[in-house]
């Protein structure tokens, strides 16, 4: 494949009480590619992703990141990794830049290169306009963009988004598709995102992996799970058809 | 150290700015206030034509204005302050969302507790600082007399402990607000609590002392009252409040020499009592009462350390 693995995990896996959220997980995203996260609800996507940050400790298994294992060294990923969680929040009564700012100072980036760094991010998700609003006057699609300038003054290796086009409406997840794919082309930023619009995933995504129950069924290009999975080297499916293919199989 | 320092900043800043802070301080001032005042009038009036007392100013602080001292009013509702500025320190930030993101930046997860209990303990130390210095101006004004190098510094050590006292509770608040993920529901528990320790185990005390030994003004021997009254002071001294109003009354009157009731005092203590009349100096009544500060301060750590490992503990998921 291309270039050095970013993220690799081996039989990495979580157990909550009785039920097995994610089991024996076995995955690998290439530094630099784009890897759409699919599968339903409950599907063990989250969990996977607190596991690859250090947020959540792995039943068994284990999982490397960037160069440095989660479990111990989950200050190093966390400096190397911007992470977009699915229920973002801000400080509502604080401006989108002083929101900013703070993460900022959390990240040890100093005041001055902070405030450029600030307000490109801005500029690239469209909200310098908006930029002295207290995040309480912003609405979900605007939450969403901030969320990702957030992640950007990190510049990040890897940006792990958890469905970022959640709750948007189908302009405004485009606008955020298109961002992705944006800040991969031009920062070289290796993205993992989970989503539930295959569509989007099927535009933007280098290669794919679809987990269920915890299991991933399926990774490979689009192309290459098309191929295997419905037989055919027809341009006109879909990634839903193929979804849905493996999600009647389990 | 860099991660805690930036949660300390940002939440005293928010302490600060907040609408809580400033209707908490507002009360406070405004209460003690008052309570000093009508102390200040009652003592001018009470000293008019006597020679001067060795200890007039500290004495604002423990004669009771209307109904309570200073001192009391401070040992009952100042955990209120704590409690305020705790209650929902992490919990809220939990259904916000904003904990996950503050946890996925480069930083220890304990930064964002130990900031957080340490803006909430500076901002109890200058909320109380400056009420004990406006309450210490207006009974200059009101006596006309300046305090002594002692009585500033007994006010100064009364300070130090009111600071711990009400970072106890703090601590209560800050745990409750990890242990429940609802922000009513730890404020409800922290406020229930309170009422447990600040008027259920002072009261109760006698009560539970009365069930395991009996006592009755005819029958009883002098032993079974002494048994009764150790019974009764064992269970009081359990609440924090019991602990802090013990040691501040002797800190803040230089006459108060144990902090045992009357009945519960050895020979020689009576003895000693009854020669010795003057004030204490400051060495001693703080070696009186070392025991209750050093149990205040170890409360106040086992809390904070509970809360710690709870939290370091916990999963995190955003929703």
């Amino acid at each position: 494949m291309e270039g050095k693995p970013i993220i690799e995990t081996r039989e990495l896996t979580k157990v909550y009480d009785s039920t097995v959220a994610v089991d024996h997980l076995n995955l690998t995203v290439y530094e630099g590619e784009v890897f759409g996260f699919l599968g339903p609800n409950g599907a063990g996507k989250t969990t996977t992703i607190l596991m690859l940050l250090g947020l959540t400790q792995p039943t068994s298994g284990t999982a490397n990141v960037c160069g440095f294992n989660p479990v111990r060294e989950a200050i190093r990923v966390k400096r190397l990794v911007g992470y977009l969680p699915e229920h973002l929040g801000f400080y509502d009564d604080m401006t989108a830049v002083e929101n900013l700012q703070y993460v900022a100072r959390l990240n040890r980036i100093s005041d001055k290169l902070a405030a450029e760094r600030i307000e490109e991010a801005l500029k690239i998700v469209g909200l310098s306009d908006e930029a002295e609003k207290k995040v309480a006057a912003y609405s979900r699609g605007m939450r969403q963009r901030l969320g990702i300038a957030e992640v950007l003054i990190k510049e990040p290796r890897l940006c792990i988004l958890d469905e970022p086009t959640l709750g948007l409406d189908p302009e405004g997840a485009n606008r955020m598709i298109e961002l992705i794919q944006d800040l991969s082309r031009r920062k070289g930023m290796t993205i993992l995102f989970s989503s539930h619009h295959l569509g989007q995933v099927q535009k933007i995504s280098d290669r794919i992996g679809i987990m269920i129950e915890g299991k991933m069924v399926a990774v490979g290009t689009i192309e290459e799970l098309a191929r295997e999975k419905l037989g055919v080297d027809r341009k006109e499916y879909t990634l839903e058809e193929l979804y849905m293919k493996y999600f009647q199989e389990e | 150290m860099h991660g805690v320092y930036t949660v300390f900043r940002k939440e005293l800043s928010d302490h600060f700015s907040g609408y809580r802070f400033i209707i908490l301080f507002a009360l406070i001032a405004m209460l003690s206030l008052i309570i000093v005042y009508m102390a200040g009038m009652g003592l001018r009036e009470q000293l008019e034509g006597m020679v001067k007392p060795k200890f007039v100013f500290l004495m604002l602080f423990t004669t009771p204005g209307a109904i309570f001292s200073l001192v009391q009013f401070v040992a009952f509702f100042g955990p209120l302050i704590g409690l305020v500025l705790g209650f929902d320190s992490i919990n809220r930030e939990r259904a916000t969302g904003t904990l996950s993101k503050l946890l996925s930046q480069p930083i220890y997860r304990d930064s964002v507790i130990n900031g957080k209990f340490l803006a909430g303990v500076v901002t109890i130390a200058i909320m109380l600082t400056s009420i004990v210095l406006l309450i210490s101006g207006l009974g200059l004004l009101i006596l006309g007399v300046v305090p002594g190098v002692e009585e500033v510094l007994r006010l100064v050590f009364y300070l130090i402990i009111s600071i711990f006292y009400i970072s106890f509770w703090l601590g209560v608040a800050i745990l409750f607000s990890v242990l429940f993920r609802g922000i009513a529901t730890s404020a409800l528990a922290s406020v229930a609590l309170w009422i447990f320790f600040s008027f259920f185990v002072p009261l109760g005390a006698d009560i539970i002392a009365n069930a395991f030994i009996p006592v009755d003004k005819e029958t009883s021997t002098i032993e079974r009252v002494i048994k009764h009254a150790q019974l009764q002071r064992a269970i009081s001294l359990s609440s924090p409040m019991t602990l802090y109003s013990d040691s501040t009354g002797v800190i803040i009157d230089p006459l108060r020499k144990t902090t045992r009731p009357l009945i519960l005092m050895g020979a020689m203590e009576r003895i000693s009592m009854k020669r010795f009349e003057g004030p204490l100096p400051l060495e001693q009544s703080l070696l009186i009462v070392f025991p209750h500060i050093t149990t205040l301060l170890a409360l106040t750590f086992l809390c904070f350390g509970i809360t710690y490992v709870i939290f370091m503990l916990q999963e995190i998921r955003s929703a």
